[in-house]
C-alpha cells in the first residue's frame, strides 16, 4: 500500500546544490506496540531506502524502529547533468517501493538567472 | 430561603393589597424564570468571541507541519480518498462520482453540517456513518471498518471540500434531544478522576497539562492526523482517547453517545472554519 511523494524545485540550474525531500507513506510498526483491539503489531519497518542517480548510490539510509510512521527524508545534492533519480526501498515483510523522477538540470551556459 | 425571606418579606397584614399583588407577581415570575433552567444552560460557556481551533494551543512544530503542502502527513490519505472517490466498488460497481460528481462542488459544506441526523433510519450520523451507510446501501460492497484507512481516507476528502467554511450544526427538530444529552454529558464529572469535559475545555482550556497546552476541544479539524498515532483519526477516536483520559468506561465502537457528543461541540464551535489537512499531537 505503500506510496511516496518527492518534492525537487521546480528549476535546477547546473552545479546548484539543491533539496530534495521524500515522503514515504509507511505504518513504520515498531513491534512494541498494539492494535485497538490489543493485539501486538508485528514489527514492520522500512530496512533499507536509496536514491540512485545515474548509476550511482548518492544517499542511503537505514532507518530502525526508532522512526514514525510516514517518514520523510530530507537532503541534499549536486546536480550537473539531466537523468533519473531512482528510489528504492525495503520493508521487513520484503515489500519493495520504488519512486522514479525525471530531474531536468539547466545547462549552466543555458540559464538566464543571476549568478549567486 | 433566607435570601427568599428578604426578597419578598412575608406580607403583613398591614399592607395595602396592591402591593400583595406585585409581590405575589414578582414571586411568580422568578418562579418562572428558575423553570428555565434548561434553557438557560443552552447560553454558550465559551462565547462565540471566544472560540479557538486547536491550532491555537499546538506548538510551532505542529503549525509548520500542518502549513507545510508536502510534509503534511495527512496528505497521503488526502491523495487515497480523492483516489476511491473515482473508483467503483460493489455488486453496484458505482463509484461515490458516478452519483455525486465532483467532490469539491457537490460536497462542499457537507462537513459543516454533521452530525445530522438519517432520514431513514432516524438516527444520528456523522459523516462517516453516512459514508458506511452509501457504501453497503447505494454501492452494496463490503462494509468498511470505523477507523480503516480507506473510510477516513474518503471522509477526510470530503470534508476537505468544505475547506474554510464555518461549522453550521442543526440542533433543531429530531437532533434536539441527542443535542441535550451531548450536553448534558459534556457537563458531567464522570471517571475514576471524576472530571466534567467543561472543567478542561471551557475553564481551562490554555493551561498546560504536562507539557501540552490544554485545547478547547474543537472538532473544526477532523479527521486529523495525530502525531501520537501516528495515523489519521477520527472525533469519535479522539473522543475515546478523553475518556480513557478521566478513566471512565468507554462506549463501544460507534455508540451514538460519541456522535451526541460530537453534535454538542460541532454547535459548540459555530463558526470556527473547517480546517483540513490537519495535524495535531
Amino acid at each position: 500500500m505503500t506510496a511516496a511523494r518527492l518534492q525537487v524545485p521546480a528549476r535546477i540550474v547546473e552545479g546548484d546544490v539543491f533539496k530534495l525531500r521524500l515522503l514515504v507513506q509507511h505504518p513504520m510498526d515498531s513491534g512494541f506496540l498494539r492494535n485497538l483491539e490489543g493485539v501486538l503489531v508485528k514489527r514492520n519497518v522500512i530496512r533499507h531506502l536509496q536514491c540512485i542517480f545515474h548509476s550511482k548510490e548518492v544517499f542511503r539510509v537505514e532507518p530502525t524502529t526508532g522512526t514514525a510512521a510516514n517518514p520523510l527524508f530530507e537532503f541534499y545534492l549536486r546536480a550537473t547533468t539531466s537523468g533519473e533519480l531512482y528510489f528504492r526501498w525495503v520493508d521487513d515483510k520484503g515489500y519493495i517501493g520504488e519512486l522514479r523522477h525525471n530531474l531536468v538540470v539547466i545547462p549552466a551556459n543555458q540559464s538566464t538567472a543571476p549568478k549567486t | 430561603m433566607p435570601r427568599l425571606f428578604c426578597l419578598f418579606p412575608l406580607p403583613s397584614a398591614k399592607q395595602p393589597r396592591s402591593v400583595l399583588r406585585q409581590r405575589l407577581l414578582a414571586a411568580v415570575l422568578l418562579l418562572l424564570s428558575l423553570g428555565h433552567v434548561s434553557v438557560m444552560a443552552q447560553q454558550r460557556l465559551l462565547p462565540l468571541d471566544k472560540v479557538q481551533s486547536g491550532l491555537a494551543f499546538t506548538g510551532p512544530e505542529i503549525l509548520e507541519l500542518q502549513a507545510d503542502d508536502f510534509a503534511n502527513p495527512a496528505l497521503p490519505y488526502l491523495d487515497k480518498g480523492a483516489k476511491l472517490w473515482s473508483q467503483g466498488a460493489g455488486k453496484a460497481d458505482k463509484s461515490c462520482e458516478s452519483c455525486h460528481g465532483d467532490s469539491n462542488s457537490s460536497m462542499k459544506g457537507v462537513a459543516t453540517r454533521y452530525p445530522a441526523i438519517d432520514k431513514a433510519s432516524k438516527k444520528l450520523y456523522n459523516l462517516e456513518d453516512r459514508i458506511r451507510n452509501c457504501r453497503t446501501k447505494q454501492q452494496k460492497a463490503s462494509d468498511w471498518a470505523l477507523e480503516s484507512d480507506e473510510l477516513l481516507a474518503v471522509s477526510l476528502y470530503v470534508t476537505s471540500a468544505s475547506n474554510g467554511m464555518p461549522v453550521q450544526a442543526n440542533i433543531e427538530g429530531k437532533a434536539k434531544s441527542h443535542f441535550e444529552n451531548g450536553q448534558k454529558i459534556f457537563m458531567t464529572r464522570q471517571g475514576q478522576l471524576n472530571m466534567a469535559c467543561t472543567q478542561c475545555h471551557d475553564q481551562r482550556y490554555g493551561i498546560k497539562l504536562y507539557t501540552d497546552k490544554l485545547s478547547q476541544g474543537q472538532p473544526n479539524a477532523y479527521p486529523a492526523y495525530r502525531i501520537e498515532w501516528q495515523r489519521l483519526a477520527s472525533l469519535e477516536r479522539r473522543l475515546r482517547f478523553c475518556y480513557n483520559g478521566v478513566r471512565a468506561e468507554i462506549p463501544a465502537w460507534g455508540h451514538g453517545v460519541m456522535r451526541d457528543i460530537s453534535l454538542y461541540l460541532m454547535w459548540r464551535a459555530q463558526g470556527l472554519n473547517i480546517e483540513v489537512p490537519s495535524v495535531r499531537k
